[in-house]
């Protein structure tokens, strides 16, 4: 099994082989809650042996950490099936998930927002 | 870095948006200062419809497929911001709260030519409380205007940015982004009245 994101179900003229909702056994609700932005990434452990292709796909997309919506748009897969694909994934132990948590306060806010303005201003 | 460790946490994902009408760039400036390519993604949205007769059962719900470009800067190693393009096309993407919820600010890009085309995405910031700035992205051939002339045609309160932008120039992109973030650091020092 390849753990590449771009080959297995692709075509490069008709694009993805698979109906997007067959992947997912036709669920739209994971049963976890993830957001676009849930960073995601593969724990290298995990019982996974019953996993189908798209599973895997989606879990080698995962060896760093990376957004939903980055594992979405390389797995050319809807936001909505990518979500149960990663919320399977994060049941068996494969995959490590944490959602984005709002700030708590005006002064944790502005902590953020110092370090991103800092980033961006060393990009100038 | 091991990740099996569940004491090494995952970096901290920021989003912000940038929102404008069709065609005015907003995926130019994603990718001027995007690390990656921009990447295409798609979700499904739920709306009510309104006014019109729904079918027995169907509850007067329809979907709607929307797209969107999204890009990504690593701020540092526990920081990643991701910069969200509205779907430009399609006028539900305010009904997608996903969206939306969680953006610390955006980006709403203008054209000179059709500034009518970022009326809505005015509206839906302000009406939504989310803190934006306006660039302004200069088009060759357009005709220049002053940021106090776009700032009276649309209609912005005086503490709202309005700053000239080229979405092809990765710096002046990112001095937009620099701006928009003072901008709302300044808020943090002001209680706003919410």
């Amino acid at each position: 099994m390849s753990m590449r994101g771009d080959d297995s179900w692709l075509d490069g003229d008709s694009g993805r082989l698979v109906r997007p909702y067959a992947v997912a056994n036709g669920r739209t609700s994971a049963t976890l809650r993830l957001d676009l932005l849930s960073m995601v990434v593969a724990t290298g452990t995990g019982s996974y042996g019953n996993l189908e292709p798209d599973h895997m796909q989606a879990l080698g997309l995962c060896l760093r950490p990376a957004s939903v919506a980055e594992i979405a748009a390389r797995l050319r897969l809807p936001a909505v099936v990518t979500k149960v694909l990663l919320s399977d994934l994060v049941d068996c132990g494969a995959v490590r998930a944490a959602s984005p948590e709002p700030a708590t306060s005006d002064a944790s806010e502005r902590v953020l927002l110092e370090r991103l303005l800092d980033g961006l201003q060393r990009r100038l | 870095m091991a990740y099996n460790d569940v004491s090494n946490p995952l970096p901290t994902a920021v989003k912000l948006l940038v929102a404008g009408g069709f065609g005015v760039g907003k995926t130019t400036f994603i990718g001027s200062v995007s690390e990656i390519e921009p990447l295409t993604t798609e979700e499904l949205i739920t709306e009510a419809s309104i006014g019109i007769d729904s079918l027995d059962g169907v509850a007067g719900k329809t979907t709607t497929t929307v797209a969107f470009d999204f890009g990504r800067i690593t701020v540092n190693p526990g920081l990643v911001l991701y910069l969200f393009g509205t779907p430009g096309q399609d006028r539900f993407w305010f009904m997608w709260d996903e969206l939306s919820t969680g953006a610390l600010g955006a980006v709403v890009l203008a054209d000179t030519r059709r500034l009518e085309a970022c009326f809505a995405a005015v509206d839906f910031f302000e009406s939504r409380g989310i803190k934006f700035v306006v660039a302004v992205n200069e088009f060759d051939g357009a005709f220049r205007y002053e940021a106090e002339e776009i700032r009276a045609a649309l209609d912005l309160k005086p503490h709202v940015p309005v700053s000239l932008c080229d979405a092809r120039d990765p710096r002046l992109s990112t001095s937009t982004l620099v701006t928009l973030i003072k901008h709302l650091l300044e808020a943090t020092m002001v209680p706003s009245p919410r």
